[in-house]
Order: structure tokens, then C-alpha cells, then sequence
């Protein structure tokens, strides 16, 4: 947010009050969605919502978008790259046992 | 020290400024850094959990679609939307604060808590059902044929499904935990924005807050679909 010194007040509260709406509606698509049987792609389709939601808060609500300090870049791309390393190295052993 | 000390020591800049940062923007980096530092050892500490969920799911997947089934998944629905909506109200209470506008801070921290009170309540009356159910793992857990969703004439195994269960009690008991802790550090951010701490120069404790809030807004994000909607079509 290093331009929220400038003159435009306003456009902060549409970008808000849009990903607000937006994260309503991905909960609603969630939610009808899993009604519908697609086979495995349900769990995709449930992530998928899920993972653009959380870009949507981390984006705007938590400002991620604008920041210019390259320590806290790397910081939030050090968090996501050691989850992955958890979850994949785990999934790939126990995904890939045969008993 | 005196109120003269004070006003000699802090002169020329705000009061706020740590005598250890150069400038006001370098003390707000340095205590946002800090939060997010704190933020991925969150990530990792919930990420077992996810880790732990995933491997059962896999292993257990009829039985944790049925155990899931027994949820209500519109409370966790609304849930879903009311912790949305707190949110919102708390990058609107950050805007308040950055233009000056200390009633509407006031009111957004205000229904922050009371989003954040929502939440627990409607937590609760899920989790009074699951008691009522016997479906809390322990002495008294019984999960006796329930249908495997998709698999006709097949029954869950009540042994897999206390797994599921386990992890759900988990996982939500540990992210109610997170906003038990949350509507503590909101109503220390109301006492603070009500004697008038917060200035369009300085308000990084509410920001601090609120990256707290919105973290625990995405691990729901992600419980909300893994826990509740794992096998719901008819």
C-alpha cells in the first residue's frame, strides 16, 4: 500500500469490497459444487477455489500485493516452498506404497 | 522519567518511533517482517495437521467422505461467510484508521469481534451436535452403519472414522483456539483505538492484528472444503 498517501481514498474500498464479494461467492461455489459428483476432480475443484480465496486475502487484505520489501517476499515464498516440501515428499511416499 | 524528559527525548518525532529504527517506515517493515516470520512457523505448525489429514484421506477415503457426511455443512458454510465477512471489516477499520476515522475504526473493531463471537457460537452448536451424535472420539464414539457415500449396501469403518474425527476436533478446536486468541489481541486493538493511539501515521498494531486475523481466515478457507465437503453429492 505505498500509494495510500495519494489523493484516491475511494479505490482501496472498491478493491475490498470486490475480493470481499468474490471470496462470498468462491464459499458458494465451494459449497454447490460439491454436490455435484465429478469423480477425483472434486477434491480438485474444492482446492483450486480454496487456493484462489486464500491469493485473494493474501493479495489485498494482507496487502502482499504492493509490498516492496524483499525480505518479506522472501519470507512468504520460503513459508509456501517448506509446505510444499511437507506435503509433497509425505504424499509422494505414502501415495506411491503399494500396501 | 518525567513528562519534560519525554517531550525532550521524543522531539521532532512521533512518540511512537523506537529509538532503534532510523525511520517510521523502517520500524512498520520490521514489525510486519516479524509477523510474517511468525505467520510461517503458523503455516507449518497447521501444515502437519493438513499432512496428517491428506495421509488418512488417502488411506480412508469412504470412510472420511461418510464421517464428513454427518457434519452439517451449511454451518460451516456460514461460518465460512461470516469469518469473510470479519475480514472485511478489518481492512476497513486499517482504512478508518489511515484516513482519520476514529468512529468507524471504533465500529469495525467492534463487529470484528462480534463476526469473530458468530463464529464460536455457531462452532458450538456444531459441535453440541457431534456430542449428541457420539461421534467424539473416545469411550462413548460409536459410528455404527453409516453408509460409505457412492458405495451402496457398503458401511463405514467406525475405527476410520474416529480418525476422521479425531482430526476434525483437531484441527476446527485448534483454529477456534486461534480465534479465542484473535478477539484478544481485537479487543487490546479497541482499547488502544478507543484512547486514541491510532494516527494515519501510526496504526501497525492493527495491522499486525490483522495479518493474525486473515491467516486464521485462510486456514478455514482450506479446513471448510477438507473437512465438510469431502463426499456430498447424492
Amino acid at each position: 500500500m505505498s500509494d495510500h498517501s495519494t489523493s484516491n481514498h475511494s479505490s482501496p474500498l472498491t478493491t475490498y469490497f470486490a475480493v470481499w464479494a468474490a471470496l462470498l461467492v468462491g464459499t458458494f461455489l465451494t459449497y454447490e459444487a460439491a454436490k455435484i459428483d465429478l469423480g477425483v476432480f472434486n477434491a480438485a475443484v474444492a482446492l483450486t477455489i480454496a487456493t484462489t480465496k486464500a491469493l485473494l486475502v493474501a493479495l489485498f487484505f494482507m496487502h502482499l500485493k504492493g509490498a516492496s520489501e524483499k525480505l518479506l517476499k522472501l519470507v512468504v515464498i520460503s513459508t509456501i516452498f517448506f509446505l510444499l516440501i511437507l506435503l509433497a515428499l509425505s504424499m509422494a511416499d505414502y501415495g506411491t506404497r503399494l500396501t | 522519567m518525567s513528562d519534560s524528559q519525554a517531550t525532550a527525548v521524543h522531539r521532532g518525532h512521533n512518540p511512537a518511533l523506537l529509538h532503534h529504527f532510523a525511520t517510521e517506515e523502517q520500524q512498520r517493515d520490521a514489525s510486519s517482517l516479524g509477523m510474517w516470520i511468525f505467520l510461517a512457523t503458523e503455516v507449518m505448525f497447521f501444515g502437519g495437521l493438513f499432512c496428517a489429514y491428506l495421509i488418512y484421506r488417502g488411506w480412508y477415503f469412504g470412510d472420511f467422505g461418510a464421517a464428513s457426511k454427518s457434519i452439517d455443512a451449511l454451518l460451516g458454510g456460514t461460518n465460512t461467510a461470516v469469518l469473510i465477512c470479519s475480514s472485511l471489516t478489518v481492512v476497513l477499520a486499517i482504512w478508518a484508521a489511515q484516513t482519520a476515522r476514529r468512529g468507524l475504526m471504533i465500529a469495525m473493531l467492534i463487529l470484528t469481534m462480534l463476526f469473530g463471537l458468530a463464529f464460536l457460537g455457531i462452532k458450538g452448536i456444531e459441535y453440541k451436535q457431534k456430542f449428541d451424535e457420539h461421534h467424539v472420539p473416545g469411550p462413548s464414539f460409536s459410528f455404527e452403519h453409516e453408509p460409505i457415500p457412492g458405495h451402496p449396501g457398503q458401511y463405514a469403518n467406525p475405527q476410520h472414522a474416529e480418525i476422521f474425527f479425531a482430526l476434525y476436533f483437531i484441527m476446527t478446536g485448534l483454529h477456534a483456539l486461534h480465534m479465542v486468541i484473535g478477539l484478544g489481541i481485537f479487543s487490546w486493538l479497541l482499547w488502544m483505538a478507543w484512547k486514541g493511539r491510532f494516527t494515519p501515521e501510526y496504526h501497525t498494531p492493527l495491522e499486525i492484528g490483522g495479518l493474525y486475523w486473515h491467516f486464521v481466515d485462510i486456514v478455514w478457507i482450506y479446513l471448510f472444503p477438507l473437512l465438510y465437503l469431502i463426499d456430498r453429492h447424492p
